[in-house]
């Protein structure tokens, strides 16, 4: 194909013998490269790193432009939304004074603790409701009966039993999370191939190895991934449990917030808790992919 | 050779119950290999030749009749017998090497040794370069060949194959098959190999059996009477497809009777 470069880019027309169908086509051509979407728009599609960070930052600096804007034009009372500059100012005045910073420690300690009892039991549980029948008729349907029970309403009962201390806490986050889990792991042991199984029977194994040896491999992806989502659910019984009845906290700090109308401390810290939950989900979906990079599909 | 025929399946019968109805899977069938014979089960779908490998294999339990290893009656799965099935089931978790350390496991070796039998199998299907590859960085092909490596591994003398290579495509499953052939021509072990696939079934067999539709029985055997070792030029051989044009024959007939029962049930 005879190509004149600069002709076409300069929008000339080409003088050539064969010019008109040559430019016709080219024309075409164009258009249809004009009317691709971008990758990143199709089903399937992908996206590099520094595409997906600028438009989730824009995103968040969009959002930002329209509370400021809200707040600047007086569209809300203050009282009801302060605005960014307030939020910012109270959350350093908070931070100088190690408020903040004893807040987030005391409520990220009773997270870490109360979630990893709830894992550390989950996982054994729901591999063996996963793995054997006779486990999941014993256990499962009383997990699910248990799950649709409301977190909400054991926080009077969970006080009358372990006072509004640390244990508490614990134990909030404990029945939000645990019983969730519990079936997600079973889900993800149930998904590991019979033919695994199989395989290990030929090698001469007895179900106690298959069980720890290969439906416990093969379903840490998504063990992992349940964890993942549950941790965010831990976070809100949490928060709840530091809203009802404690001393210390994220919630804590909300509750008396609130008996004196500092929106703006509300407002910073439920936003510190997005930030939290936004670092963990990073953070643990980061971890997940260097572990069981084995685990990805490749194309 | 000895007398004692290797595998005996004697008078099995499989029945089980779905929601819907009782199925016969398998009705007295009933089979022998001798001491490092290759054997095919061809058979239409459904016909249970994947059943009659699950009870070998010791997955299984027949509703009647008997498996027996060198006379010895069986009793669940067990390392006498390796099994290779037409899912992958490598572990994604363990590269190609680690797989096949993991077969040996059970076995009173040291990890150096493990180790180098793993090589040393890596090597027989080809794959050496590939020891420290995951599953998900392999092809269909190569993962069947690891799969075969690590059955032959632990030196069972019985391989049970079903359909190893249905899933493959046909070019890679032609490779597959010459791979295979060569392998069981230079490390001989008794070989029970499930297809649906004719071809494949008299190219890599000493005899194939062709089952009967649904409950299965051992219909008819046809001795592959082709030379050792096989190579794929034989495909075009007068020989070849007189066995072929046997074999197709008797499974044709299973497939039209299968649907005019079919059509009359309706």
């Amino acid at each position: 194909m005879p190509k004149t470069r600069p002709d076409a880019g300069s929008g000339a027309p080409i003088a050539s013998p064969a010019g008109a169908p040559e430019r016709s086509r080219g024309a075409a051509l164009g258009r249809a490269r004009r009317r691709r979407r971008p990758d990143m728009l199709r089903i399937g599609g992908r996206i590099g790193l520094w595409p997906f960070v600028a438009i989730a930052a824009a995103v968040f600096t969009g959002l930002l432009v329209l509370w400021t804007l809200a707040t600047a034009n007086a569209w809300v009372k203050p009282i009801f939304l302060p605005s960014p500059e307030a939020v910012w100012d109270r959350l350093v005045e908070l931070a100088r004074g190690g408020e903040l910073a004893d807040d987030v420690r005391v409520s990220v300690y009773r997270i870490a603790v109360g979630f990893a009892l709830a894992t550390v039991m989950a996982i054994p549980v729901g591999l063996l409701i996963g793995a054997y029948r006779f486990w999941e008729a014993a256990i499962e349907p009383l997990v699910d009966f248990i799950r649709y029970m409301p977190v909400v309403a054991f926080v009077p009962l969970t006080i009358l039993w372990a006072g509004t201390e640390d244990t508490q806490k614990f134990l909030i986050i404990w029945i939000g999370t645990f019983f969730q889990q519990v079936l997600l792991i079973m889900d993800n042991a149930k998904r590991v191939p019979l033919d695994f199984v199989d395989i290990g029977r030929t090698l001469g194994m007895k179900d106690r190895a298959i069980l720890m040896r290969i439906i416990l491999p093969a379903s840490a992806p998504g063990i992992w991934d349940s964890m993942r989502i549950s941790v965010g659910w831990a976070w809100t019984w949490l928060v709840l449990a530091e809203l009802v009845a404690a001393t210390s906290g994220l919630g804590y700090r909300i509750t008396t917030a609130q008996r004196f109308f500092q929106t703006d401390t509300i407002v910073g810290y439920i936003l510190v808790l997005g930030v939290l939950g936004l670092v963990t989900d990073q953070l643990m979906k980061a971890f997940g992919r260097r572990m069981f990079r084995y685990a990805e599909e490749r194309r | 050779m000895n007398d004692v025929p290797k595998l005996v399946v004697r008078e099995l019968r499989k029945e089980f119950d779905t929601r819907k109805e009782r199925v016969e899977a398998l009705d007295d069938a009933t089979l022998e290999l001798a001491v490092n014979e290759f054997v095919s089960l061809v058979g239409t779908s459904g016909c249970g030749k994947s059943t009659l490998l699950s009870i070998v294999a010791g997955l299984q339990e027949p509703t009647s009749g008997a498996v027996l290893v060198d006379g010895h009656p069986v009793d669940g799965p067990g390392r006498d017998r390796g099994v290779v099935l037409q899912s992958y089931t490598l572990f994604p978790w363990l590269t190609a090497r680690e797989n096949i350390e993991f077969a040996l496991r059970g076995q009173s070796t040291s990890a150096a040794e493990r180790r180098s039998v793993a090589d040393e199998q890596l090597a027989l299907v080809g794959l050496e370069r590939f020891a420290d590859a995951h599953p998900n960085q392999l092809s269909g092909g190569m993962k069947q060949r690891v799969a075969i490596a690590r059955a032959l591994s632990y030196r069972p003398e019985i391989l049970l194959m079903d359909e190893p290579f249905g899933a493959l495509d046909a070019l890679t499953r032609q490779l597959m098959q010459e791979l295979l052939t060569k392998v069981w021509e230079r490390h001989r072990l008794t070989v029970l190999f499930v297809t649906h696939d004719v071809e494949e079934a008299i190219y890599v067999s000493d005899r194939v059996l062709v089952m009967t539709n649904r409950p299965g029985r051992i219909k008819q055997e046809v001795l592959v009477d082709l030379p050792r070792p096989r190579s794929y030029d034989m495909l075009a051989s007068p020989r070849f497809g007189e066995l072929y044009g046997e074999v197709l024959e008797s499974i044709r007939e299973e497939s039209v009777s299968g649907e005019r029962e079919r059509g009359m049930a309706a």
